[in-house]
């Protein structure tokens, strides 16, 4: 009896592996499978998450969802302070604690980015791009269904950071919270909208170009911006 | 939770992408200028444009191809961006090939930028000093825009003098490259159909209709 479901089971890595043969790109072994999670990820995106998105940005006014960007990129600024310690980059924690304490006592509970205005720029650090620093590779790269695309390492740094929220510590009261991870998701989609848009225009592939754009993105990242190695020419 | 989970890998991509459309705003040109300079000058001018320019604000697709094609295009290398795109499968194409993909990949990237064109109005640059010696003919100048409520993005633009005049061969956005991103596209269709597949397939999606203007 369990030689069918081993059967199958082999079956099925079969098909992976020849299918991973076949487009060989090192970064993403599981190819077929991704892509498959983006089929899942279209139509559910499509059918649900973006339309609400495209609401949101249709009927709220803008000081609204501007407010609700800044609040939730208040969070953000607190994981980067985080991470800038376990990075060792104790000026930039400086630059970022200090964004967070003006904008949570001066912006209103984070509700307004005074701290960008004043020109202290917003850093940009999370827990993928710290295990990155530390010389963690990237690893296959994933398509999560209405996450979005991340790898590995990078979604291992984001299940830390869920259970790291910042949030929950200032909001302790569940189903609250859990009204403002809802806005919070709508926000970020939200913000994707308008870069969407420019990939459909500029694909040919969108799953191709989505992975290569997300893979430069963070390996830029955590090489805070020094240049990449040189490209070849043909 | 929700940047934890949901939001931060949109927000990742989308930092950039957003950005990679002005940013072919920046590649100008006079003879003599020094690559930064030249840089400064066009995406002022453009910017200057797409402030003013009534036609260009109500997103008139025809005044935003023709402010690409006359300010920006000139000032790019085309051929040298396609190639690099292109990758080996370049040197094995034919001349009239190699014509074929330089053309299609322009129009793929000027409507491209038309259509995220009028979504920059309130971009303030800053420009990076650059020091390179008299004799170099190859340069990376180093923008970064200024967003209220973000980090700031950079767009780095690789230059090269050719003739007298340096022309831009890739852009890079929040460190996405657009000649690297294109090399992994580029490559899946020539592995599939050979040159004239990759030809093909850029020829197909400039025919295409363009999505509609995101609000």
């Amino acid at each position: 009896m369990t030689r069918i479901p081993l059967r199958v089971a082999t079956l099925a890595a079969g098909v992976l592996l020849s299918g991973c043969a076949a487009v060989a790109s090192k970064d993403d072994p599981f190819e077929p499978f991704n892509r498959a999670m983006y089929d899942v990820h279209q139509v559910v995106d499509g059918k649900v998450v973006k339309p609400i998105a495209q609401a949101y940005v249709d009927y709220t006014p803008k000081i609204i969802q501007r407010g609700v960007m800044n609040f939730f990129g208040n969070f953000d600024d607190v994981v980067s302070v985080f991470n800038d310690f376990l990075q060792g980059k104790l000026d930039k924690a400086g630059n970022d604690m200090g964004r967070v304490m003006i904008n949570s006592f001066f912006g209103i509970g984070g509700l307004i980015d005074i701290a960008s205005d004043a020109g202290i720029e917003k850093g940009n650090e999370d827990f993928g791009q710290t295990f990155g620093f530390w010389g963690i590779p990237q690893g296959p790269y994933v398509f999560v269904p209405v996450l979005g695309p991340t790898t590995v390492r990078d979604g291992t740094g984001l299940v830390v950071r869920a259970y790291a929220s910042p949030l929950s510590y200032v909001i302790t009261d569940v189903p609250v919270r859990n009204i403002f991870y809802a806005v919070g998701f709508v926000d970020a989609r939200a913000q994707a909208l308008q870069a969407e848009s420019f990939v459909d225009q500029a694909a040919l592939d969108r799953y191709t170009f989505i992975r290569r754009a997300y893979l430069q993105r963070r390996e830029y990242l955590v090489r805070d911006g020094q240049p990449a190695p040189e490209k070849e020419e043909p | 939770m929700r940047c934890a989970l949901s939001a931060v890998p949109l927000r990742v991509v989308r930092a950039p992408l957003v950005a990679l459309a002005l940013l072919l705003g920046a590649a100008g040109v006079h003879a003599q200028d020094a690559p930064d300079a030249l840089v400064k000058r066009v995406s002022e001018e453009v910017l200057q444009i797409v402030k003013t320019d009534p036609k260009v604000q109500a997103g008139d697709r025809d005044r935003i191809r023709d402010v690409i094609d006359s300010k920006l295009a000139p000032h790019f290398d085309f051929e040298r961006m396609t190639s690099l795109a292109v990758g080996r499968a370049w040197r094995t194409a034919t001349p009239e090939q190699q014509k074929q993909l330089t053309d299609q990949f322009r129009t793929l990237l000027s409507r491209t930028y038309s259509n995220a064109f009028v979504q920059y109005r309130d971009q303030q640059i800053v420009y990076k000093p650059l020091r390179i010696d008299a004799a170099a003919s190859e340069a990376t100048v180093r923008t970064e825009i200024v967003r209220s409520g973000g980090a700031p993005v950079q767009i780095d633009y690789s230059m090269a003098k050719k003739g007298s005049e340096w022309k831009a061969y890739d852009v890079i956005v929040g460190g996405v490259s657009l000649v690297t991103n294109y090399r992994d596209e580029f490559g899946q269709q020539v592995q599939a159909g050979g040159v004239d597949g990759l030809v093909k397939a850029l020829t197909a999606k400039n025919a295409g209709p363009p999505p509609p203007p995101v609000k």
